[in-house]
This record gives structure tokens, sequence and C-alpha cells, in this order.
């Protein structure tokens, strides 16, 4: 690792946290649940981590104990992903379902 | 070679930004989800590609790990009633933050197994133990501080048929012990660096955080418990960005910081709602402090029979749906009343939506949409408050402290936060279990109120009840 690669992470994580901001400010309340839901599905990104963990963990020196908690990890994860679009997605579907019957 | 990686990464980041964006607008926010989904998918399918198709154990453990996760959590998501929705987004979080926490944990564990696989350069192991204490702090404080305040929603817990009421207790001497404990924990994760392979760090990380969360909620009381809960809700995703630290990966980073700012926002907006800032909330103790007074008054109650003579002729209904309703489950009965008035006597039908109504922001919005309630009718707080006057009747429904005209006294729990003015209305009726007062604990004037009509009972068994009594009138 060097210097200018942590600092192009650390730069990365400031201005994503920027971004983050500006891009929720002016949402109605409607949308407030689906997009904690969603955002939250994308949060999932977890698994990248897990994944990661996972092959380091059964590839590298795989000890017992750190290679258990990677799987679980991965599991855990996936959850949060399938879970949490699937979810996003049924409320999405209710929302706009009852605009095009509604209006 | 990493190249086209860093490309893969860089195209789902962009697919997760348009995705969120799109997320903002009614609209556009199924195509939103959408993309974020395919954004995950280009993530996953691009890590497993960079890894290398070996075809040793570790394939049958990953591709195991990745089926079951995937099954538990798109049964979860079919099953949940749209009531339960912030119970369970909330632990979908969880789930996310815990599976953050343990891939640092089982990194560091790797050093402690074996000193070996200690990397020698400086600047990665400070990084390293620095991302992986912080990791540790934001997924333990947030996974007993929201079990604690999810106990905290329910009112108590039942050990062996007993009931516990969860305590609130917040002394002033606890702020400094809670700015302590965060100090604590940084000084741990700096000696830690020196000493990656000393297991005591670790555990003493692990114990403070844990207290940390307890210490947080325990104070915490009053309405402000779901901005709590919000809060805690974007801290944990933060720990996917530290976790991106310590594997150095950059959509990990990008995504999470990107997810946990915006969680932060929604924060913010429900702080002001109330009226509130974050350091109140987190810092004084509100509300439910054992200072409840007995309930005194008594008020006689109505039946539906006479509610929907009244009802008749009426021009205009606002309808004001809180908690209750979720409980309950009536929104479909709400529905139906609402039709049957406009239909029978021409009755102009709206909703009043508090921002903080239910447990989460845009929970009603959720539950009404589920049942087909049109987008139109669905009126944000000022936008419908001037609208009261006019209004012949204020339906109420299992809501309570966000209608409580002592929020505009500036004393108690609920001083300064903005209220539905449902009282302004020239008849209002209230559809709710008993005068009991609501989760701020303070009593309800409202429902004293001449002009006030309560019908005492379950939403569900009330609504039909009513729609009954116009269907027979």
């Amino acid at each position: 690792m060097t210097p200018e690669f942590l600092i192009g992470n650390i730069t990365l994580f400031v201005l994503a946290i920027f971004l983050g901001f500006e891009l929720i400010t002016k949402v109605p309340a409607t949308l407030h649940t689906p997009l904690m839901s969603g955002a939250n599905a994308i949060s999932g990104i977890s698994i990248i981590g897990a994944l990661i963990g996972a092959n380091v963990a059964y590839d590298g020196g795989a000890t017992a104990v750190s290679g258990i908690l990677a799987f679980v990890a991965v599991v855990l994860a996936m959850i949060n992903v399938v879970g949490g679009f699937a979810v996003t997605n049924r409320m999405l579907n209710m929302i706009a379902g009852k605009k095009r019957g509604g209006a | 070679m990493q190249d086209w990686i860093s490309l893969g990464y860089l195209l789902s980041a962009a697919l997760f930004i348009f995705g969120l964006k799109k997320l903002g607008h009614p609209r556009t926010a199924p195509f939103g989800n959408q993309l974020g989904a395919l954004g995950m998918l280009v993530a996953v399918v691009t890590t497993i590609l960079q890894m290398g198709l070996g075809d040793g154990i570790e394939w049958v453990l990953i591709g195991a790990g990745l089926v079951i996760g995937s099954l538990i959590g798109l049964w979860m998501a079919i099953r949940v009633e749209m009531t339960g929705m912030p119970e369970l987004v909330a632990l979908f979080n969880r789930f996310g933050g815990a599976a953050s926490a343990l891939v640092a944990l089982s990194e560091v564990w790797r050093y402690m197994e074996d000193s070996s696989n200690v990397p020698t350069d400086q600047l990665e192991i400070t990084v390293i133990m620095v991302a992986a204490g912080l990791s540790a702090l934001v997924g333990w404080m947030t996974l007993t501080g929201s079990l604690l305040a999810m106990f905290k929603l329910k009112g108590g817990v039942s050990i062996f048929g007993k009931w516990i009421k969860t305590p609130t207790w917040g002394p002033v001497w606890l702020n400094p012990v809670k700015v302590m404990m965060v100090v604590g924990v940084a000084v741990l994760i700096y000696l830690s660096i020196d000493a990656p392979t000393d297991e005591n760090y670790l555990w003493g990380i692990i114990g403070i955080s844990s207290l940390l969360g307890i210490v947080l909620v325990l104070p915490i009381g009053g309405a402000d418990m779901p901005v709590v809960v919000s809060l805690l809700t974007s801290l944990s995703v933060l720990s996917a960005a530290f976790s991106g630290f310590i594997i150095g990966n950059s959509v990990l980073i990008v995504a999470g910081s990107l997810v946990g700012a915006s969680g932060l926002i929604l924060t913010f907006i429900m702080c002001k709602a109330m009226n509130r800032t974050l350091p109140d909330v987190l810092f004084k103790s509100f509300g439910g402090s054992g200072e409840k007074e007995s309930l005194t008054r008594t008020k006689v109650g109505s039946d539906p029979d006479e509610v929907a003579m009244m009802l008749d002729g009426a021009q205009k209904v606002i309808i004001v749906p809180g908690y209750g309703m979720a409980v309950s489950q009536c929104q479909h009965q709400v529905k139906e009343f609402a039709d049957l008035i406009a239909e029978k006597y021409d009755t102009e039908v709206k909703y009043a939506i508090h921002p903080v109504a239910g447990r989460m922001p845009g929970h009603m919005n959720v539950l009404l949409a589920e049942a087909n309630v049109p987008y139109e009718q669905l009126i944000e707080m000022d936008e419908i408050n001037p609208e009261f006057p006019d209004c012949d009747v204020a339906l109420v429904i299992g809501a309570n402290d966000t209608t409580n005209p002592a929020a505009r006294s500036g004393e108690g729990p609920l001083a300064g936060m903005p209220i539905i003015d449902a009282d302004a209305a020239r008849t209002v009726v209230i559809v709710k279990r008993s005068l009991s007062v609501g989760y701020a604990g303070v009593d309800n004037d409202l429902f004293y109120m001449d002009k006030t009509m309560m019908l005492f009972g379950d939403g569900k068994a009330m609504m039909t009840g009513l729609n009954n009594a116009i269907k027979e009138s």
C-alpha cells in the first residue's frame, strides 16, 4: 500500500459523502421509505468485502475461525442485497400501480 | 489485468449513483431500484472474475453462501407484511453491518492465529487496524443500540411470561461518560496498531462499543426513537466503507459513504420535522421519565352509527392516519370508507400525512399505497394544515402525539414539534383503543374537546363497523 493509494481512497470517501448529501436533499415524503430501503440494499455492497475476505481466508493462511467468519459474512451480506432489492421493488410496484389505476 | 477490474467497479458505482438519483422521483423510482440491483450484479461478477475461477473447496463454500443468503433474503422480502416494513429494512441493514464487521474481524483473526500473516508494511498495518477498529466500533454499537431500540419501540420485553418495561434513564453525568467511551475506543485502536496480534485490545474495543450502543439509546424516549433508529442505520452503512479501506476496494468505499451520507440526510429531515437538532436528541433525555400523570379525566365513547349520521352531509373529510393504523392493518378499510362517503355523500376526502407518523418517514404513504389510495389525495402536513378550518370532519385513526395540541404550548416532551391541526376541524372523530398516552407520554387534550367523538376499539373493527353503518344509513 502506497501513501498515494491511501490518499486516493480517502479522496473517494470524502467526495462520495458530499455526493450522497446532494443526491437526497429534495425527495417527496412518499418516497422516503422506498428510498431508505433501496439505499439500504445498495449498502449490501459489503458482499464484495465478504467475497474477497472469504477468498483470502480459504486461499491464503486459511484458519478455521476466519474461514467461518467469512462464510457467515457472505450469507448475511447476501440476505441484505437480495432481500433489500426485492422488498424495495415490491413497495415501488404498489406505489406505481396505484398511480396508474387511480389517476 | 487490474485495469478492467477498476473499470467494472467504476461502472457499478456509476449505476448506484444514477439509481439513487432515480429513486428520488415517483415516476422513475422502480427503474432506479433496478439500476441499483444491476450495479450490484456488476460488482459481484467483477469480484468473482477477479478472484480467478479455481476449483478448490472455497468455490463450493462461497457459492453455497451466495445461494443460501439469496434464498433467505428473497423469502423474507416476499413474506413480510407492509406494516412490518420499517423493522425489516432495519434488520436487513443490521445484517449488512454485521457482515462488514465480520470481514474486519476475520482479517484481524488471521493475524492472531498466525503472526506470519501480518503485513510488514507499516502504513498498511496502520490503515487496516484503524479501519478494523472503526468498523468494530460502528458495527457493535449499532447492533446493541438497535436491539435495545427495538424493545423500546415495543414498550418492553416478556421474560418467562412476565412483562418487563424497558426503562428510560439518562442522568446528565451520562453524557461525559459517552464521550469518554468513544475516546477509550480511539485509544485502544491506537494501541492495537503496534500490537496487531494482541487479542485483548480487540475484546476491549468490542466490549466498550457494545456498552456504548446501550448507553446511547437508554436515555432516549418520546417521539425521538425513529430518529435514533435512522441514525444507527446510516452509521452501520459506514462500516462497509471502512471495510473498503481494509481490503483497498474502491466500490466499497464509494457505495458505503454515499449511502451513509444519504441516510444521515434522512435523519436530519426527521429531526427538522420534529423541530429538534441531532445533539438535542442524543444528549438530552426527553419524555417518558416516569413523571406521567395517571389519567383522571374521562370521555364517553361514541358508536359507529352516531358517527355515520354525523358524516351524512359532510362536504370535506380529512383522514389523519398514525401508527395505530399500521398496527391494526386497517388501511384497506380506511380506503373503503373514503370511497363510500365520496360515492354516497359526494364528500371530498383527503389524507393528512405527518412527516413522522408511523415509525419511519413515509411509512403511512407506503401503507396507503398498498390500499390503492390515489397519490393526489395524500397531502403533506404544511399544505393540509390551512385546510382544517373548512373541514367538516377530521378522522384521526391511531394517531396521537402528531395531533396533540400540547406541542404548541412550548412545554413538555412534545414542545415545538409541528403537529397536524386536527383540532381546527368542525368535528373530530378519533379511532383509538383507549385514552392512554402516546409514545411521548403526554396526555392529549384533543380527546377531551367537546367537538371530539371517540370510537374506542381496534382500528380494523371500528372502521368495518363504521363502513357497515354508512352502508345501512
